[in-house]
């Protein structure tokens, strides 16, 4: 399961990365193995979307949502 | 200044850490560049209780020392450089109370560069509102550094805070945060060996970032990349295991310090805020409705200011006239200089209101739900969410809304951004805007409601909106991108503006570009004016001889005669001499040489346009400028034909060219500056003129 396929409201626990440089990134903005995600909403146009993460609000485009696979 | 103690202010964005840097150093600060690049450099002072006097720099906001943007890069280079006239003495770092999880891996970081360190614990306030408790002395135990909670908004702990920077130094150093040397050993030991450097941090982020730091020689430079090829070292890679080293500590840290609600799923005000404002309907009304809002701010409550600078320059340039002795000098300094710098002041108001607007909305959190609106629209363009604020930024001016593309991490978007910006109706053009519409579109409602001359105006900014949206969507086709764009950004909750850093910007934004533009417009005026005012060889001399014999004496009356000799010194003046020669080129356009000189003027700043054809018709000393510019050319007549010379298709075909053509030095020397690069200001400057000619051409044309 990637965060791209959860719906509003849905929350999943981050298991790992498939692209290394995105990895390094969303890392660094506290998405990391282990933590807990939850998809807030969506922009208008259906992208990007607008997670909670570590505490805080983050938005970022579905194509980088789907690099992050769920447990 | 000189300064006992050197201090550098680093932080995550969106943590409180310009209201600390203002509530510190008050309105003792001054801001510069940092050397090579155009990244505002703020600094500021303030006096510690010991009496001893602390210099404090406010450092780029930045998640990590990682630098994603070339803003964010200044922060190590200016941490790690002991050469760097900046180089602190100690750290004052500001962590949000709120969410300290991801501000903890930037001091993590930062802590391990061994510099002292203090943390200003910001936002407790707001921490306690959302019931979540720190236990502040184990915190500080367990960094071992002093820790200082503060609110920074409501200046509440600041008095403590500059207490322990005073007595940083006779505390022991911060703990290690993790052990930095198991992520890459040999690399860090080698790099420390040869470039004697006893940091192995400090060793490990310049094999990370030796390529882009300015203080290592060529040859240390070298070295590293040997080194790194010697151990197969891979930075993502081991950036990624340092995060996760670091993050384990975090969590280790927090784990008994920090007590959260177990609720936290619970809906937060900002929550619902969102809710409405990116709402699939509501939100692109309200963002259209915001920017309507913007610009009928901007052009009612700008009109009473701008009368009344445009009034003090008029009493100025009389009371001048009266004063000084008639002559060259004289002229050159009241109908050059002056008339020309008046053209520029009247801008002030229009662009203190819309860089309050700006200001307003990024500092309420409104501007990055927008570039979150926005992205899959300008993505589908080549253009990116974030440059919807320079875009917006442009209808001001191109110059510091260049300035912000900064934010654009990507390459390619950053470029196309830049290409396009100064498409965007920018205030130089609406003087131009409002005095061709006024001389061909009549002042008469259509549909009862709307004014034909408004709608003529509000039309060129539409159409400015959507040829720069074009020109990018081809951009996106020539360019080639070296890197993959991104967009993954913090949406901040939403705060209160901070009224006094609104008025900041607009006092900083007016006088940079009162600055920038006061410089091109003096230096234009002073070369128009001679280039008017003398002519090649001995051309005006027999002018001179020509209109004293009699059969003109006496058949002209003083006046006319004085103005019939002025224009036939024009025609032959060095510029009446160069809008000959350019007048072939620009005839299939619809103008005449006159304009020609205007066209050439512009190219230095559009807003020359005006004052040049003010020049050109000979209106001087008149009370109300812009009006007699209107009526002489209103009354202008083509010698040959006699017809009008600005009629409908010449007014529109002429504001076509003011459209597209770069005209303004400023903007070419921001281009330069920020790309570093002659190529980007010349391509544009290319693809621009191409465009104004033929936009010009086909209008010209099908109007005629």
């Amino acid at each position: 399961m990637r965060l791209s396929e959860l719906e509003i409201g849905e929350i999943g626990i981050v298991k790992e990365f498939t692209d290394l440089e995105m990895s390094v990134k969303l890392m660094e903005m506290g998405c990391l193995p282990g933590e807990e995600i939850k998809v807030e909403r969506m922009a208008p146009l259906g992208d990007p979307i607008a997670i909670s993460v570590s505490g805080y609000q983050l938005s970022l485009r579905k194509r980088e949502a789907s690099t992050i696979v769920l447990q | 200044m000189k300064a006992d103690i050197r201090v550098a202010l680093v932080g995550n964005p969106n943590t409180g850490k310009s209201t600390l840097f203002n509530v510190l150093t008050g309105l003792n600060q001054k801001i510069g560049n940092f050397p090579g690049v155009t990244i505002d450099k703020k600094i500021g002072y303030f006096t510690l209780p010991d009496g001893r006097r602390a210099e404090l720099i406010d450092l780029p906001g930045t998640y990590s020392i990682y630098p994603k943007s070339q803003d964010e890069s200044i922060v190590f280079s200016v941490l790690a450089d002991k050469s760097n006239p900046h180089s602190p003495d100690l750290v004052v770092i500001i962590l949000d109370a709120s969410n300290l999880k991801r501000n903890l891996l930037l001091y993590s970081q930062v802590a391990d560069l061994k510099i002292p360190v203090v943390v200003a614990l910001n936002m407790m306030d707001l921490a306690k509102k959302g019931d979540i408790n720190i236990d502040v002395n184990l915190f500080a135990k367990k960094l071992g550094v002093p820790v200082v909670p503060i609110a920074a908004r409501k200046n509440e702990g600041t008095e403590a805070l500059k207490n322990a920077i005073s007595f940083a130094n006779k505390f022991a150093l911060q703990e290690d945060s993790i052990d930095v040397t198991t992520i890459a050993p040999q690399l860090v030991e080698s790099i420390g060996r040869e470039l004697n450097i006893d940091n192995p941090y400090l060793a490990l982020q310049l094999a990370h970032q030796h390529e882009t730091l300015t203080f290592l020689t060529p040859a240390e430079n070298e070295r590293i990349e040997e080194l790194e090829k010697e151990f197969s070292f891979n930075s993502q890679k081991a950036q990624g295991a340092e995060t996760i080293a670091r993050y384990a500590f975090i969590n280790d840290l927090l784990y008994d310090t920090v007590k959260k609600p177990t609720t936290a799923h619970a809906e937060t005000f900002s929550n619902k805020i969102d809710k409405v404002l990116t709402h699939k309907v509501f939100g692109f009304i309200i963002f259209f409705g915001i920017l309507m809002f913007m610009f009928q701010a901007i052009f009612s409550w700008s009109s009473y200011p701008m009368a009344l600078i445009a009034d003090a320059f008029v009493w100025v340039q009389n009371s001048l006239h009266t004063v000084l002795p008639t002559g060259p000098l004289t002229s050159l300094l009241v109908d050059g200089v002056i008339a020309g710098l008046s053209g520029v002041m009247v801008f002030i108001p229009q662009i203190a209101i819309l860089f309050a607007f700006i200001s307003i909305l990024e500092d309420t959190g409104y501007m990055s739900r927008v570039t979150f609106m926005m992205d899959k629209l300008m993505r589908k363009v080549g253009l990116n969410g974030k440059s919807v604020v320079p875009l917006i930024g442009g209808f001001a001016c191109a110059v510091p809304s260049i300035m912000s593309t900064r934010t654009i991490e990507n390459w390619k978007d950053r470029m196309i951004t830049i290409m396009v910006t100064p498409l965007v109706t920018c205030s130089a053009r609406l003087p131009v805007y409002t005095l061709l519409i006024a001389l061909v579109v009549p002042n008469r409602n259509v549909w009862w409601v709307f004014n034909m001359q408004g709608l003529a105006l509000t039309g060129m900014y539409l159409f400015s909106l959507v040829s720069a949206i074009v020109v990018a969507w081809v951009f996106k086709f020539i360019l080639k991108g070296k890197e993959r764009g991104y967009f993954i950004m913090e949406l901040p909750v939403y705060r209160m503006p901070r009224w006094n850093n609104v008025v900041y910007s607009m006092y900083e934004r007016s006088k940079a570009f009162v600055l920038q533009a006061g410089k091109v417009i003096i230096a234009v005026s002073i070369i128009l004016w001679v280039m008017a005012s003398y002519g090649p060889g001995d051309r005006f001399a027999k002018i001179d001889q020509q209109y004293s014999q009699p059969q003109y004496i006496q058949t002209m009356s003083p006046d006319s005669l004085s103005r019939t000799v002025s224009s036939a010194k024009l025609e032959n003046s060095y510029a009446g001499v160069l809008g000959h020669v350019i007048e072939p080129v620009i005839r299939p356009l619809g103008f005449d040489w006159k304009i020609g000189i205007a066209l050439i003027t512009s190219f230095a700043a559009r807003e020359v346009f005006v004052g040049t054809m003010a020049t050109i018709y000979s209106v001087n000393g008149s009370a109300e400028k812009m009006q007699s510019v209107y009526e002489k050319m209103h009354e202008a007549k083509n010698p040959k034909t006699g017809q009008p010379v600005f009629t409908l298709a010449v007014a529109f075909s002429l504001m076509m060219f003011y459209a597209f053509a770069m005209q303004c030095a400023s903007t070419v020397a921001v281009v330069y500056r920020e790309t570093k690069n002659w190529r980007w200001p010349a391509i544009q400057f290319a693809y621009m003129t191409v465009l104004a000619y033929a936009a010009s051409f086909i209008t010209y044309i099908m109007l005629r």
